[in-house]
């Protein structure tokens, strides 16, 4: 499976906006720097859209227009939370009215489909669309249907995204559970291991081919989960497996991307991959959220596409191993060549 | 033609039954699960009536093994999948990778909606344990650990569609070689949220829905859950009880009309069922039975039933909506009518579409009214939804 194309509405401006300087945040949570919407969808459908939708699809549409596809084959999303600003309106007003006095605009674009739905209705696209909703495995198996339909040749081209949304009421309660760090530094929250990393958000969109084409970003050789492993061991020796599917060795990685978020729990797992081979990380960049390998993904695209790695000098990485661990219960590891 | 996908085992909850036998019951003695609303506490409670099933969360919770403050829907889902698993009776079941791969549209939302009047008031008020079940993946989880499922495990929600497209995505992981065995479908229970919705978009009868009728007024809501157990040829070849059934076909297209309406011409429903009969290597007559999305509304009938006499116009096969037993159970109802469909071949019946009277003017067709008995051979089972979401599966007896 290739990358032909990767676009993101996240906490950060752009990929080349790593290197010339990126955006911190201080406290609980990072914030996606949103564009000009109207460079992406009609003003008067951006009018009616909640925050979530015109973030995923600006992002879709700017991964179209960067790999020159009108139409994919498929659709498909994973989100986590789903369209929390409309759900939590509708809830809201369910409970102050007492279930009175309610209009449908809100309910309608709870669903978590509705990202979906939305580039389909946009692009008048007929083809498959899904919508995955499993936590931190809510964009691997959206990656993972693709990849299931190009072996059925059901499809050659598929739009697969990953999205989801802070709204104050979600971070209000994800709070209470203590994941956040009071003062947090996003640009220091992995050298700064700690209780609680600092939440995150973001859209990061991708068009994938079964072929590759001229202009492809990077080959996305494997992608695996692992659900509550019952050892660390079970994902160190699924990695080495999965190396040996793709005919390499550990000495064959250039570097790794680790889904490293500051909390000094969390991040001894990581630590697993202390070998002799360069490690960057990306949610000093995003956060901490379900779906942040999506923006991981998108990060390492780039990375191999343009053969330079933020905040390393001089590293040219032609094949690099991205995991990630969501919560110590969702793995995920992704193995990608440069093309 | 690539690797067949047999199923294997069938676990179902709803207003008609609390498992596969006592579905198959009603559904021959043309007995419907709606009622006034008994479980569920809303003001609706006397005005809308329900297809609910027929327990409280306490019984359901000692049926799942399962703690009973958990939400409604993981405690559902446990039961049907548990019973998909016995049913398929696959010995050294630890020796095959096996995944659970559901659906739903509410997740926690039965719970989340206690938790948020206090919640309202003050950000540090409520008790957590009523939300930290509130995302759709869950019920999915809270199953899959009660059933001893790690290989693999996930959750799809696109709204009514949603586990039909589980379980077709369970098989393409199987003929893809990713899964050995899968249990798949999907699960919802009712909620204010969700009662209320559909109540703002005034789909909702204040009657026993009638599907496909020219009279009809809405749907009505129901609950349940619907999973199919999914193997492979070699998982097949160790069972005691042959399968008798195979997923022969699928497809799931979008109608791109409207966000909640359907197309006047069902554009997307017929490029599903079209897709699934391509899929399948099957023509339109060689259908012996279509059990429809049917939801009773007045959109989705003619777009449906447009979409139907588009395709089906040289020989109509039987059809009906099996939501007129159980009601419209959203997210599970792929799985549930997977089930139906399963055992509309294995027991030779064609179900009755219930309270159906008068022609709809727009279509050539009529569902059927009464329990038919003969060999049924292929079943194609529409599951529509919200944001053009339109999916179609086709069950076929292995000869």
């Amino acid at each position: 499976m290739y990358i032909r194309s990767a676009a993101a509405v996240s906490p950060q401006a752009s990929f080349e906006a790593l290197f010339t300087g990126a955006a911190g945040y201080q406290g609980e949570q990072l914030s996606c720097i949103e564009p000009d919407y109207t460079s992406y969808i009609d003003p008067k459908l951006i009018r009616r859209m909640s925050r979530i939708i015109k973030m995923g699809t600006a992002a879709a549409v700017e991964s179209l227009k960067a790999a020159g596809l009108e139409q994919p084959d498929a659709i498909i999303t994973g989100t986590a939370y789903g369209c929390l600003a409309d759900t939590d309106a509708f809830l809201s007003r369910l409970v102050e009215f007492k279930e009175e006095l309610l209009s449908p605009t809100a309910f309608i674009q709870s669903t978590h489909n509705t990202v979906a739905g939305q580039i389909a209705l946009l692009l008048k696209c007929h083809r498959h669309n899904n919508t995955f909703v499993h936590k931190g495995f809510s964009f691997e198996s959206a990656l993972l249907e693709a990849r299931t339909m190009m072996g059925e040749n059901e499809i050659t081209t598929a739009l697969v995204g990953g999205v989801d949304e802070i709204i104050p009421a979600s971070h209000a309660l994800l709070r209470r559970f203590g994941l956040y760090r009071a003062n947090g530094n996003s640009l220091r929250l992995v050298d700064e291991p700690a209780k609680g990393t600092m939440a995150g958000e973001g859209a990061a969109f991708f068009v994938l081919d079964a072929q590759p084409s001229g202009d492809s970003l990077a080959r996305l050789d494997a992608v695996q989960t692992w659900y509550k492993p019952a050892a660390a061991n079970v994902v160190a020796e699924g990695i080495n497996a999965l190396l040996a599917e793709q005919g390499i060795e550990w000495k064959d990685i250039d570097l790794i991307v680790t889904g490293r978020n500051g909390d000094a729990g969390d991040d001894t797992l990581y630590d697993l991959f202390k070998k002799d081979i360069p490690e960057t990380s990306f949610k000093q960049y995003c956060g901490e959220y379900p779906t942040a390998t999506a923006f991981g993904l998108w990060l390492t695209s780039h990375i191999l596409h343009q053969q330079r790695v933020p905040g390393v000098e001089g590293l040219k990485p032609r094949r690099i191993l991205l995991y990630n661990h969501y919560q110590q219960t969702h793995h995920a590891a992704y193995l990608l060549s440069a093309c | 033609m690539s690797a067949p996908v047999y199923i294997s085992g069938t676990g179902v909850i709803t207003a008609i039954g609390n498992d596969t036998a006592t579905n198959l019951d009603a559904l021959r003695s043309g007995s419907a699960g709606m009622g006034p609303i008994r479980w569920l506490e809303t003001r609706h409670q006397g005005q809308l009536p329900v297809a609910e099933v027929k327990s409280s969360n306490e019984m359901l919770a000692e049926k799942a093994g399962l703690p009973a403050h958990f939400s409604r829907t993981s405690l559902l889902s446990t039961i049907a999948a548990k019973e998909a698993l016995q049913n398929a009776g696959i010995p050294d079941l630890e020796k095959w990778r096996t995944g659970f791969l559901s659906a739903n549209t509410v997740g926690g939302m039965d719970k989340t909606e206690n938790f948020y009047p206090a919640f309202l008031q003050n950000p540090a008020a409520g008790r957590l344990r009523e939300v930290v079940h509130h995302e759709c993946g869950a019920a999915t989880e809270i199953t899959a650990d009660a059933l001893g499922i790690q290989h693999y495990v996930t959750t799809i929600s696109t709204a009514c569609s949603s586990s039909a497209n589980s379980i077709f995505f369970a098989a393409r992981m199987i003929r893809q070689g990713l899964l050995d065995i899968a249990v798949a479908g999907g699960v919802d229970a009712l909620t204010r949220f969700t009662l209320n919705g559909f109540n703002t978009l005034m789909i909702l009868d204040s009657q026993f829905c009638q599907p496909f009728d020219e009279n009809r007024r809405g749907l009505n809501l129901g609950e349940g859950a619907g999973y199919v157990v999914l193997v492979s040829e070699k998982v097949a070849a160790t069972l005691a009880n042959k399968p008798e059934v195979q997923l022969s076909g699928w497809c799931n297209a979008n109608d791109a009309y409207h966000q909640t309406a359907s197309s006047p011409d069902g554009t997307g429903s017929y490029l599903a069922m079209q897709g699934a009969l391509k899929k399948s290597g099957l023509k339109p007559c060689d259908i012996d039975y279509i059990n429809l999305h049917g939801t009773g509304t007045q959109n989705n009938d003619v777009a449906e039933g447009t979409a139907i006499s588009k395709l089906f116009a040289e020989a109509y096969p039987p059809m009906s909506s099996t939501k007129s037993f159980t009601g419209h159970t959203l997210g599970a109802s792929g799985g549930i009518e997977a089930v139906f469909s399963v055992l509309s071949i294995q027991q030779g019946l064609i179900y009755p579409n219930l309270r159906w009277e008068t022609q709809m003017k727009e279509l050539p067709f009529a569902p059927v009214t009464t329990l038919q008995e003969k060999k049924v051979e292929h079943v194609l089972s529409n599951s529509f939804g919200f944001g053009g979401n339109c999916s179609s599966l086709i069950f076929s007896r292995i000869n």
